[in-house]
């Protein structure tokens, strides 16, 4: 079986190979290639899951070592896959959710002329997010932490033709450097500190200590924090966040696969893959649990504010994932739990997201959501599916959000003191804010009456119908997924029990009881939804937005994020800029072009000796050889 | 030490060999350079001769005198034999700086060459054992094959080099001998062949001009050379009455009528009958460029 | 009389040869001192020859002569072609190789 684990990752790398450099001969074909080379890849998954299924806890990490990459002396850098059972859940889900997303796309991106390379783009994606999580060292997890990266940039830009989206690339993927500048140092750091990148030697594994519990707390801790910058990066969490909400300016399957359901997670699994040292550095755990508390409530209030509807959604994944990096900081009580979050908010957020896909495939491509209304009657399918994720996310009692956020929500009370209560509170308001946020998307775009506008350039009204059966079923497989992943998960603590032996186990004391924060939840659950319903459900909506208060100013303005950075950042860096430019064109290149004029001048004037006669050349010629035959003879008589 | 046989053929031939080298320098006319060449590779070949190279001897004297030499005074011939040098130099110090530099150089060299203590001399008697071309030959062909054979390539290469150098590309198809007739005809030149040289019997030098029938000269009748430099022998006035008698005398006899005869001429009119070569010739080949 | 004799000669004809390049403008004449010059060196050979008793200094004088040979036919073609376009000899009027 361990020789299935590199064709996982070859299968959408070919895909891609053969979309990129085939040439127009596949545009036609190309949707259908790159859908088969994912479905293959999620098929070998599958029997890889199942041949796992088959064996006890402690025996199912597989290893294969693929070739050795850079062989040094004392610098062994390896392409070897490790799938364990943390990988496993992370390629069920990637290869899944990206099959059903490509079938998706194949409906969606019908009529775009570049749609080959966009698939081409979306099974790069998919390979080198299968290489991150497979990795089974640190250095090829950097491979394709920045494969993704670039996928990412590549795919947010792919309507290139709109300056929005060329600058939400760059965007993304300039803070995304900052994050990934975290994760090189603190390779670096890792190498010499442990001499090695493999997993095994820096992390330990059962029964034989690694580098990490041998080290001291305070490298533990800056490698920590380096990580939780790497993951903030790429998980859009405060204070990189900026970057996605952004990123909706890509195709919405790519904001449904890259920016809602796998790459955005990918901080997640780096911080619980690397737990063996946050377990043992302690301030930097604080760190992970403070930056998830402030941006899950960060997310939530954008969320709250935004008109757009995927930029709600946006905020609404930013809110969601900081509840994962919270469950991840909290330690091994909270490793299988985010992870779990990570894999049900997988279902129904993709779901969300191409359910969104397919309204604004309806109405003729408009994302204001105060330009739907009362699209439950023509597009029932998507009505469905996007209601089930809706209950999904809000966590109603039930679904697959309740169970996962529900365990998070009492592992943060369980962190014990001052700490676990604010951390417990954060979460709880957070369960609200989130009901009401999600509840607004809803009536907005489903309930109430119709505020559909002309097209501002025909005047035709949109005409909403359901999207084609190549969107719908993947939409309906995920409302599936959303009803019941969190249930199947829970029963029998299946979920926990499987990734025992990657992250560990251990038993919080909550000051409260299990069933007080489960009806805590729901009752906040309830009260935010209620809240959006008296705000957007009784009375008719404005087209236009209305004022609102400097909360809900700052908070379109995405909590005025831009206009720190801005301020802190870039006017400091373009200042510095200048000056540099300055300097080079009046200092340096001042020398530089004086030194040029100098030897210039001379050249010309020594140019005259050239005079074109052969006569003068022979003359130079014969007056050398004498100097030579002078030379020889007096060093020959000395 | 040599003989002193050859000592003083040594000291004749040097004389030679410098004389013809400083001649071949100094001469103005490039072809008094090339014989002064030719004397000094002879003198050389003797000295090959002399000191046991016979085959590079001769070969001097065939390849070097006899065809290389000549090739240079046929090419001589080909740019222009009486162009001279002017003695006039026109780049700033270069005759004194060669001078200079061409003493200290051969100074150096003498120097160089006697501060060597070349005292001993092995001879060839032993290397000439067999002959010297047959010594030269067992090496041609197994030391140095592989030289040989490079040198073949050269010499073909430098001939080829040599034929696409000097190649010149026809533009255009030459003209047939018929079109040069007929431009003949459209140019109005003279069409038969030119009148002949000489008066009858009595004359028959080629500076004599024929007469026409009216006992003028036909300047034609004389090559052009002749006429340019005014070499035409001028034919006696005694001469050309008795010529007008005797025609008178055969009219009496056989009773032409006035009208049939020759009219009786004056002084001789020169030049008539020359057709006026030079403005239709001319034209036709700027014509020629027109069409190019 | 020792036959060092030979290479003072050969030295003082090579001399004249180089001089003879650098004073005559010429082509013809110019192309003339540089066989002048290998027929020097070529005496040079043959007395070493004579002097070291083995025949491969004639050898090398023999392949000299055969590359003067191919160089003096190229150089002549040289000289024509120029002749043909410039209507001169003179190495002073093909001075075209300078800025």
């Amino acid at each position: 079986m361990n020789s299935l684990i590199p064709l996982l990752v070859a299968a959408p790398l070919a895909g891609a190979a053969l979309l990129l450099l085939g040439g127009r001969r596949l545009d036609r074909s190309g949707p259908w290639l790159g859908t088969l080379a994912a479905a293959l890849s999620f098929a070998f998954g599958l029997a890889l899951f199942l041949d796992m299924l088959g064996r006890s806890g402690e025996e199912r990490a597989l290893h294969q070592r693929l070739f050795s990459w850079i062989p040094v002396n004392g610098f062994q850098a390896d392409v070897s896959f490790q799938l364990d059972q943390l990988s496993i859940v992370f390629v069920l889900l990637i290869t899944g959710v990206g099959t059903l997303i490509h079938l998706y796309s194949v409906g969606y991106m019908a009529h775009d002329e570049r749609r080959r390379r966009f698939f081409g783009y979306l099974n790069l994606f998919l390979a080198a997010m299968l290489l991150l999580v497979l990795a089974d060292n640190y250095l090829l997890l950097y491979v394709g932490w920045e494969g993704v990266g670039l996928a990412s940039y590549l795919l947010i830009g792919f309507w290139q033709h709109k300056p929005s989206a060329a600058t939400a690339a760059k965007k993304a993927f300039i803070v995304n450097r900052v994050g990934d500048m975290g994760l090189s140092i603190a390779i670096m750091l890792m190498f010499t500190e442990f001499g090695s990148f493999a997993f095994g030697p820096i992390l330990g594994s059962e029964g034989t200590a690694g580098g990490a519990q041998q080290a001291g707390e305070g490298k533990l801790t800056a490698i920590g924090l380096l990580l939780l910058l790497a993951a903030c990066g790429k998980s859009a969490q405060v204070p990189l966040q900026s970057w996605l909400g952004d990123a909706m300016e890509g195709p919405t399957p790519v904001s449904a696969l890259i920016h809602a359901a796998t790459m955005v997670t990918a901080g997640v699994y780096l911080i619980t893959r690397s737990g063996a040292i946050f377990n043992l550095a302690p301030d930097a755990q604080t760190a992970v649990v403070a930056v998830g508390a402030v941006t899950l409530l960060f997310g939530a209030i954008v969320g709250c504010a935004k008109d757009d509807i995927k930029k709600a959604l946006a905020g609404s994944t930013m809110s969601q994932i900081g509840y994962m990096v919270l469950a991840a900081g909290l330690g091994p009580i909270g490793y299988a739990f985010a992870i779990m979050h990570l894999v049900t908010h997988g279902f129904f957020k993709a779901g969300l997201f191409l359910g969104a896909g397919s309204v604004m495939h309806g109405m003729d491509d408009e994302v204001n959501m105060r330009h739907y209304g009362a699209l439950r009657k023509y597009m029932p399918v998507t009505f469905v599916t996007f209601g089930l994720g809706y209950l999904a996310i809000i966590g109603f009692p039930g679904l697959s959000g309740f169970f996962s956020k529900d365990k998070i929500i009492e592992a943060a009370f369980a962190r014990g003191g001052t700490e676990g209560w604010i951390l417990g509170l954060c979460a709880l308001t957070g369960a609200a804010v989130t009901a009401f946020y999600m509840t607004r998307v809803m009536l907005l775009t489903f309930f109430g009456e119709k505020r559909w506008q002309p097209d501002p350039e025909t005047g035709e009204e949109p005409h909403p119908h359901e999207s084609p059966s190549t969107m719908t079923v993947p939409m309906i497989v995920l409302a599936i997924g959303s009803v019941f992943a969190g249930g199947l998960f829970t029963l029998n603590s299946s979920f926990l029990k499987w990734l025992e032996p990657v992250t560990g186990h251990a038993e919080g004391n909550s000051p409260l009881q299990p069933l007080t924060v489960t009806l805590l939840t729901t009752v906040c659950m309830l009260a935010g939804v209620g809240l959006a319903y008296l705000m957007y459900g009784r009375s008719p909506v404005p087209v236009t937005p209305p004022v609102g208060s400097p909360l809900t100013r700052a908070a379109r303005r995405d909590l005025l994020q831009d206009d720190f950075n801005h301020a802190v950042l870039v006017r400091p860096g373009s200042g510095l800029t200048a000056s540099l430019v300055y300097l080079d064109s009046k200092g340096l290149d001042g020398f530089v072009n004086g030194l040029a004029a100098t030897i210039g001048g001379i050249s010309g004037r020594l140019r005259r000796i050239q005079t074109g006669f052969a006569r003068s050349y022979a003359l130079s010629m014969f007056g050398g050889a004498l100097l030579l035959a002078a030379t020889t003879l007096l060093m020959r008589s000395v | 030490m040599t003989s002193s046989g050859e000592a003083v053929q040594f000291w004749i031939l040097a004389v030679i060999a410098v004389g013809g080298a400083l001649g071949m320098l100094l001469m103005r006319k490039a072809v008094h350079s090339a014989l002064c060449l030719a004397a000094t590779m002879l003198a050389l070949a003797v000295c090959y001769l002399a000191q046991g190279a016979v085959f590079l001897g001769v070969v001097q004297i065939v390849v070097y005198t006899g065809a290389i030499m000549m090739l240079f005074l046929f090419v001589v011939m080909l740019v222009g034999v009486t162009t001279a040098d002017s003695l006039k130099e026109q780049l700033k110090g270069q005759r004194i700086a060669a001078v200079f530099c061409g003493l200290g150089f051969g100074v150096l060299l003498i120097a160089g060459i006697a501060n060597a203590r070349l005292s001993h001399f092995t001879g060839l008697a032993e290397a000439n054992a067999e002959g010297n071309a047959q010594g030269l030959a067992r090496l041609i062909f197994t030391k140095y094959v592989w030289a040989f054979e490079l040198t073949g390539a050269l010499l073909i290469t430098a001939a080829i080099g040599a034929m696409v150098l000097t190649h010149r590309e026809h533009v255009k198809t030459p003209r047939t001998q018929r079109e040069l007739a007929a431009q003949r005809v459209k140019d109005n030149i003279q069409l038969p062949p030119l009148p002949a040289p000489g008066v009858y019997a009595r004359h028959n030098a080629v500076d004599v001009p024929g007469l026409l029938p009216d006992g003028t000269v036909a300047e034609d009748s004389v090559m052009a050379t002749l006429r340019e430099r005014g070499q035409i022998r001028d034919v006696s006035p005694q001469m050309i009455r008795r010529m007008a008698e005797l025609e008178s005398t055969t009219a009496d006899w056989l009773g032409r009528p006035p009208s049939a005869r020759p009219p009786v001429t004056g002084p001789r009119k020169a030049l008539e009958t020359v057709p006026k070569k030079a403005a239709p010739r001319q034209a036709a080949p700027k014509q020629e460029e027109d069409e190019a | 009389m020792n036959p060092v004799n030979y290479l003072y000669l050969a030295a003082l004809l090579f001399t004249i040869g180089a001089s003879g390049v650098l004073i005559r403008r010429n082509a013809i004449v110019l192309f003339m001192c540089v066989e002048l010059m290998l027929n020097a060196s070529n005496l040079a050979l043959v007395t070493f020859s004579r002097m070291h008793g083995n025949l491969d200094g004639q050898i090398i004088a023999f392949f000299t002569m055969v590359v003067a040979a191919a160089e003096v036919v190229v150089g002549l073609a040289i000289i024509v072609s120029i002749f043909r376009t410039r209507h001169s000899a003179s190495v002073d009027d093909s001075n075209l190789m300078k800025l």
